[in-house]
């Protein structure tokens, strides 16, 4: 794939187009695009090489400021559609990218299998524990007593733990980066990308609009204080230890990927008929 | 010019409280205003205060948001009507724009509609208005608008541009003052700046010629309320009887959830925030089955997942109410603007032979009373309702009559305990057979979406399969709806047929097709399934054509209505959204129709 | 939201340059990333109608990309080297400006406060460096860099002195947020 003649290293801007993004300044996701661009020149994929399938919701709008091909789905059914992308076309890189609501809300049932089937995406999911999109509700990662107006006096449920349930599922690469930290995402954006089966990345991502208490989030957000297993077992005790800052890869597993893909044709179509021919 | 005002001013003294501007304008039944800018600027609340203003002075009016991209900061617009008596939709052109900034206004040129006689107001400090409005011949009148408000320290400029649309729109100065009174949250210092920003916007207004001002109002019978549809809409559900929601935020539904949410906590009620609209819907049917009048409220895109719960509400008899705000489609479609394309989807998109229940609400106070009809025949016809509301009633404010109150309310046929041989699809004649709530003795059944028996058994019998597709289809067309099916209005040869938001525009088409000698009846559907072709037939006793007006682009009601009953020499006027219909291009079609 | 507190780190330098060219590299990163990330905002602030504030921070991108090709002249190269970065105590360089630092309705005043914080950390950057490197050559050329950074901390003082302050409300927006989606 990288063949030298035709790819010179390209620089990240190569992988960002001319749209401008409508977040609100602030937000986040600025950074995690730089650091997507970034990821995907370090990796050196050609941009029409890559595929970044998105939801619905604010994250969910990076396909159209990247200069890679773009799928922007339905809401939820991003990993769905991607899933049905990389098997059918095993050579492309593809990228998924969703939010707290559309990935974990009503996404999650494609998460669990996505994670379980453990084909070769990326999986990037900007949380901001909010609905941004739609004006703010609380998302499956919001607080218990963060208020709003569809959950008055909080929703008082627990948290969902994406990465906990990423592990039990099957996912292969597991890590949490921060918007605040551009390049550090960028690394982990390219491990992500490099390792096979299905790496979960979860980029804490906050929102200056509806969650402005979130700018503590880079007082909060350290570096993990371990270096990545490969043992489910370890993962799971760390993880389900994990207060939700802690950064860095946190488990890089050596499970089978998929198996189920195009296989190489034995015969042609009408070879198929003989076994109806009396 | 009013002499004695700008004397007065010069001489510091407060002018007199004019409750009109100078006697050189015209004056008239309704005035439209629009308020546009970006970025802080203010202008959704300056258009909202504007209505409230309106309704203190005994005037009606509506308010519709419009806006960029952008979650904060975009750009954006109030459209407000403001209006003798009561509007329900906005009008062919506006009268005043007030352009607090013109950054990207220019999105909004074919929704703010300005004319030779319209009048345009900038910042002489903001630049040119754009080209596209310029064109449109209205008059450009610069103001030092941000440079007055600078003089006023602690003032925001939307209250400056909210006196000077109040007082251009012929709205007394005390109603605006209060408005503002009756809104503030913040410090009392504050209130007082803004109060004057308020007073140097009505000064300003002073020496402005050519926006008609509002005729005088006129004395009321009733109450009046003011509302969004989508708050309406949550009313009448209440009223109806509703007390379990579960749902999904969706625009431009989500609105009508968050009245629900602490609405129907103060009743008894619940409203659960459900992952998905999959989960929504069966979580309804679920609280439904339990005995709980069971609502929940979406978009097209969560319509379309929510097919299969409906079908299944269907086929267990399960009662249950899904409002539709319909928005720009197909899929993720336009999600802030109107259109009316879910009507097929909402009358035939449901595997198998499933009939159910489509309601359409014809305006924003009429949600209230539809939504109220349409929980009361969910539940008395133990069947799924679908509500066909949109975006544009969903989301804009109007001043309305208070709506007459409605005996409908959710009365369940539910079965009494130890029933002997009790069954629960047991065949009756009007179709409806009791339903055991769980809890009651002796009358335990399991509900199921699979072809069952009476006892509700499952079955791959025809007999059993036929019974029941019979019993299902019957309970709907043999009930007796009453008058409220429809609002059929004057007479003619000729009619128009429509349904929804499109029915106000089509209302003021009429009244001014009228004006020029041409009677058209109006037949404006609020029960949209069933259909009952012999009520349809009488209501168009003496038409000999008609045309059915609906805003999509697959002429849906018309190819709906023409697969029910022969319709005499049936035409259709369709378009799709974003703009709204407006009375006067419904006018130039129904005229053109009428005389071909 | 109150008003603009800004970010920043208490920036240590963990990165050692042994050698000038390696010093003039991690400079180069330094202007790099300011001048993306003030491009960056430039384009947020004029999707959001904030023009005054893009047109102030499209300025900063210039003189950043102004920097940028000076020290690319300055040492002869046709790329930039590989980055360095900063430091695993700190995420992003000294001059970039903090994400989290713009709002929709900031005002040039703010702007030139969040430049000057840029300008002033990395002064203390290089003063840092200054101090710790133990090679002579490496510590002369950061206490120019150090003495390039105070005279575009003195320019910003004297550009901010022009501009207005902004008012206690400024951040104050009437209007709620719109859903689009």
């Amino acid at each position: 794939m990288n063949d030298a003649a035709t790819c010179a290293p390209r620089t990240a801007q190569a992988y960002k187009s001319s749209y401008k993004p409508i977040w609100c300044p602030g937000c986040g996701d600025y950074s995690v695009l730089s650091s997507v661009t970034k990821a995907l020149a370090k990796v050196g994929e050609p941009p029409e090489n890559v595929a970044v399938v998105s939801g619905i919701g604010c994250s969910s709008r990076i396909p159209a400021y990247t200069n890679c091909y773009g799928f922007h789905g339905v809401h939820g059914r991003s990993l769905a559609a991607a899933t049905g992308l990389k098997v059918a076309r095993p050579d492309l890189t593809v990228l998924v990218a969703s939010g707290d609501g559309d990935g974990y809300s009503i996404g999650g049932n494609h998460f669990l299998h996505a994670c379980r089937r453990n084909v070769d995406l990326t999986y990037i999911v900007m949380d901001n524990h909010v609905y941004g999109m739609t004006k703010g509700q609380p998302s499956p990662t919001t607080e218990p007593d963060w208020d709003s107006k569809l959950s008055p006096g909080g929703t008082g449920l627990r948290v969902f733990h994406p990465l906990v349930i990423a592990l039990a599922a099957g996912a292969n690469f597991i890590a949490r980066a921060f918007s605040g930290d551009p390049n550090g995402t960028a690394d982990i954006l390219a491990q992500a990308i490099r390792h096979p089966g299905f790496s979960f990345v979860e980029i804490l991502s906050p929102c200056v609009t509806f969650r402005p208490e979130q700018r503590d989030w880079k007082d909060q957000a350290r570096p993990a204080p371990v270096a990545p297993t490969d043992d489910p077992a370890r993962a799971a005790r760390r993880l389900m230890s994990d207060d939700g800052f802690n950064i860095g890869v946190l488990f890089e597993g050596n499970r089978p990927v998929c198996p189920i893909g195009p296989a190489k044709p034995t015969c042609t179509a009408e070879d198929l008929a003989q076994e109806f021919a009396l | 010019m009013d002499v004695d005002m700008l004397e007065a001013g010069k001489q510091g003294q407060a002018p007199r409280a004019t409750q009109r501007r100078p006697d050189a304008q015209a004056t008239a039944p309704s005035v439209s205003v629009a308020i546009a800018g970006s970025g802080g600027s203010g202008v959704m609340t300056a258009g909202t205060l504007l209505l409230d203003a309106a309704a203190k002075a005994g005037y009606y009016g509506l308010m519709v948001r419009t806006s960029g991209p952008q979650i904060r900061g975009g750009e954006a617009a109030a459209l407000v009507r403001l209006a003798q008596a009561p509007v329900a939709s906005l009008t062919d052109s506006f009268d005043l724009l007030i352009a607090i900034d013109w950054q990207n206004v220019n999105r909004f040129a074919d929704e703010i509609a300005l004319g030779g006689s319209s009048v345009m107001i900038g910042d002489a400090d903001s630049g040119d208005a754009p080209d596209v409005f310029k064109a449109t011949g209205a008059r450009y009148v610069a103001l030092p608008l941000k440079k007055t408000v600078k003089a006023i320290p602690g003032s925001w400029i939307n209250m400056f541009a909210l006196g000077l649309a109040g007082a251009l729109a012929g709205l007394p100065r005390n109603a605006l003052a209060d408005a503002v009174r009756a809104s503030w949250k913040r410090a009392d210092s504050a209130l007082q700046a803004n109060l004057a920003a308020v007073a140097a916007g009505i000064e300003s207004a002073a020496e402005i010629a050519g926006v008609p001002v509002l005729a005088a109002p006129r004395a009321r019978s009733s109450a009046r309320w003011l509302l969004s549809g989508n708050e309406a809409a949550g009313f009448g559900a209440v009223r109806g009887g509703i007390r379990f929601v579960a749902a999904y935020p969706i625009t431009p539904a989500t609105e009508m959830l968050e009245w629900l949410a602490p609405a129907l906590a103060k009743v008894g009620g619940t409203l659960l925030q459900a992952e998905d609209e999959l989960a929504s819907v069966n979580m309804i049917i679920g609280a439904s089955y339990g005995g709980v009048p069971s609502l929940t409220a979406t978009a097209g895109p969560g319509l379309a997942l929510m097919t299969e719960g409906i079908g299944l509400a269907v086929a267990a008899e399960v009662p249950i109410v899904v409002v539709d705000v319909m928005r720009g489609g197909p899929s993720t479609g336009i999600p802030a603007k109107s259109e009316q394309s879910d009507l097929s989807f909402a009358v035939g998109g449901l595997h198998g032979d499933a009939p159910r229940l489509v309601l359409a609400p014809t305006s924003i106070a009429d949600c209230l009373a539809t939504t109220q009809w349409a929980v009361h025949l969910a539940e008395a016809l133990q069947a799924p309702a679908i509500v066909l509301s949109d975006q544009f009633m969903g989301q804009s404010r109007a001043i309305v009559d208070r709506p007459a109150y409605a005996e409908w309310t959710a009365r369940r046929l539910t079965a009494a305990a130890n029933v002997p041989d009790y069954k629960r699809y047991r065949d009756t004649e009007s179709g409806v057979s009791p339903m055991a709530i769980p809890g009651t003795p002796g009358v335990v059944y399991t509900a199921d979406g699979l072809t069952h028996s009476e006892g509700g058994i499952p079955s791959s019998q025809s007999r059993d399969h036929r019974l029941q597709l019979d019993k299902r289809l019957r309970k709907l067309v043999d009930h007796d709806y009453g008058d409220a099916w429809a609002d059929v209005e004057g007479d003619g040869d000729a009619a128009v047929i429509t349904f929804g938001s499109a029915t106000p525009p089509v209302r003021e088409a009429l009244t001014r097709v009228a004006e020029q000698g041409v009677a058209v009846r109006l037949v404006a559907l609020r029960l949209i399934a069933p259909l009952s072709p012999e009520r349809l037939a009488r209501a168009l006793t003496g038409v000999s054509r008609v045309l059915v007006v609906e805003q999509n682009h697959g002429a849906q009601l018309y190819r709906y209505l023409r697969g029910i009953v022969d319709l005499p020499k049936a035409a259709s006027f369709h378009r799709p959204g974003p703009l709204p219909l407006r009375p006067g291009e419904l006018c130039t079609a129904i005229l053109e129709w009428s005389r071909a | 939201m109150t008003n603009v507190k800004l970010a920043g780190p208490d920036f240590t330098a963990e990165v050692t340059p042994r050698t000038l060219a390696e010093l003039m590299a991690v400079a180069l990163e330094m202007e790099s990333e300011a001048a993306q990330r003030y491009a960056e905002f430039a384009d947020a602030m004029e999707t959001h109608n904030n023009l005054e504030v893009a047109a102030l921070f499209r300025k900063m991108a210039n003189i950043e990309t102004g920097h940028v090709q000076a020290i690319m002249s300055e040492m002869g190269w046709r790329e930039a080297p590989p980055s360095r970065g900063f430091g695993a105590a700190v995420f992003e360089g000294p001059e970039t400006p903090r994400l989290e630092d713009v709002h929709y309705l900031m005002q040039p005043y703010h702007a030139l406060t969040i430049a000057l914080a840029c300008e002033e950390r990395a002064e203390q950057f290089y003063a840092q460096l200054a101090s710790t490197v133990d090679v002579e050559s490496v510590r002369e050329a950061a206490r120019v860099l150090q003495n390039e950074e105070r005279e575009h901390v003195e320019l910003i003082r004297v550009w901010m002195s022009k501009v207005e302050k902004p008012a206690d409300d400024w951040f104050v927006d009437p209007d709620p947020p719109r859903y689009t989606d």
